[in-house]
């Protein structure tokens, strides 16, 4: 059976994946890391290297003083602002209904006159 | 932990804001690191600290639960990061480059940094060298566990983008972690034949 050969360059893209362990090596890929000992460093390489970052998650690092302060302090302002704009919402939807009332009454009382004037003309 | 967490969670989606305060008091130090990892700098950090977490506020009533709540920070986070840096570029036209990289090295013993204990020294130094789109994806990747479908969403780009980004990302941190002596006859081409 043939197969394709490769070359370092070809293979560079999925040494660290495979040191990871999120894929495995293609055929052809793992003929070259089999026979090239650069690559085979380098997937060493790769494995310390994504060892030492995962080992980073546990890490925390320490803000200069205040940090939790500005953010609670920001949070407090946009707070009031969030409940300011609910009850500014409240109101306005208060006037809304107000305004649609008060005309509401001001058609039915023109619809009225109308209906009166009408009357009265007939009459006469 | 986890548990403190999603009662907090809880509490402050309905309506409790000394829940949230809680919350940020228990998560802040985790956020303000992915942040200084993704930014490179203190005052960048606080910045996208700060932006995280109002947005955080706002959109709580959003968050389903169906990821953990770290997770669902660090994707705000990474997108407030990525925001906060493209403002600044526009602004400033001012990135972290190969330079610093180049200053990092011309002190370096190459053995030195094989040990243990200088190679993690060593990784946080060329991470900060990283250009900020490349040091992105391989935060996000490699230490926050984040899938690339979630980071290619945060940071706006397609996911084979992110990668493309990857591959460079850890290539360039390897190369500076472990100098490769000048090409020799190392690769052994002969004998990767067909069969």
């Amino acid at each position: 059976m043939q197969y394709e050969v490769l070359n370092c360059e070809d293979v560079a893209d999925v040494l660290a994946d495979c040191a990871r362990g999120e894929s495995a090596l293609p055929v052809e890929a793992r003929r070259h890391v089999e026979q090239c000992l650069r690559c085979q460093a380098e997937v060493v390489q790769y494995r310390k290297l994504l060892r030492a970052l995962h080992k980073m998650r546990t890490e925390l690092l320490e803000p200069a003083p205040g940090l939790l302060a500005e953010v609670l302090v920001g949070l407090e302002v946009a707070g009031e602002r969030q409940a300011l704009r609910s009850a500014l919402a409240g109101k306005k939807v208060a006037y809304i209904g107000g305004i649609a009332a008060a005309a509401t009454a001001a058609a039915a009382g023109g619809a009225i006159v109308l209906v009166r004037t009408r009357a009265r003309r007939l009459a006469s | 932990m986890p548990e403190e967490v999603a009662g907090l969670v809880a509490a402050a989606q309905a309506g409790d804001r000394k829940a949230f305060d809680e919350l940020v008091r228990v998560t802040y130090l985790d956020t303000y690191t992915l942040a200084y990892r993704l930014t490179g700098n203190e005052e960048d950090a606080r910045d996208v600290v700060q932006e995280a977490y109002l947005r955080a506020f706002r959109g709580l009533k959003r968050f389903r639960g169906e990821a953990r709540f770290s997770t669902w920070m660090y994707r705000i986070t990474a997108n407030c990061a990525s925001t906060h840096l493209g403002k600044r570029r526009r602004h400033r036209h001012e990135e972290l480059t190969d330079e610093v990289v180049d200053e990092l090295h011309s002190g370096a013993d190459p053995e030195a940094s094989l040990e243990a204990d200088s190679l993690r020294a060593q990784l946080q130094e060329v991470l900060r060298g990283l250009p900020p789109k490349l040091r992105a994806v391989v935060v996000l990747r490699d230490i926050y566990d984040l899938p690339h479908e979630a980071i290619a969403a945060e940071l706006g780009i397609s996911e084979s983008a992110a990668k493309v980004r990857l591959h460079r990302a850890r290539r360039k941190l390897r190369e500076d972690l472990f100098p490769m002596p000048a090409d020799d006859d190392a690769c052994n081409d002969r004998d990767a034949h067909a069969v």
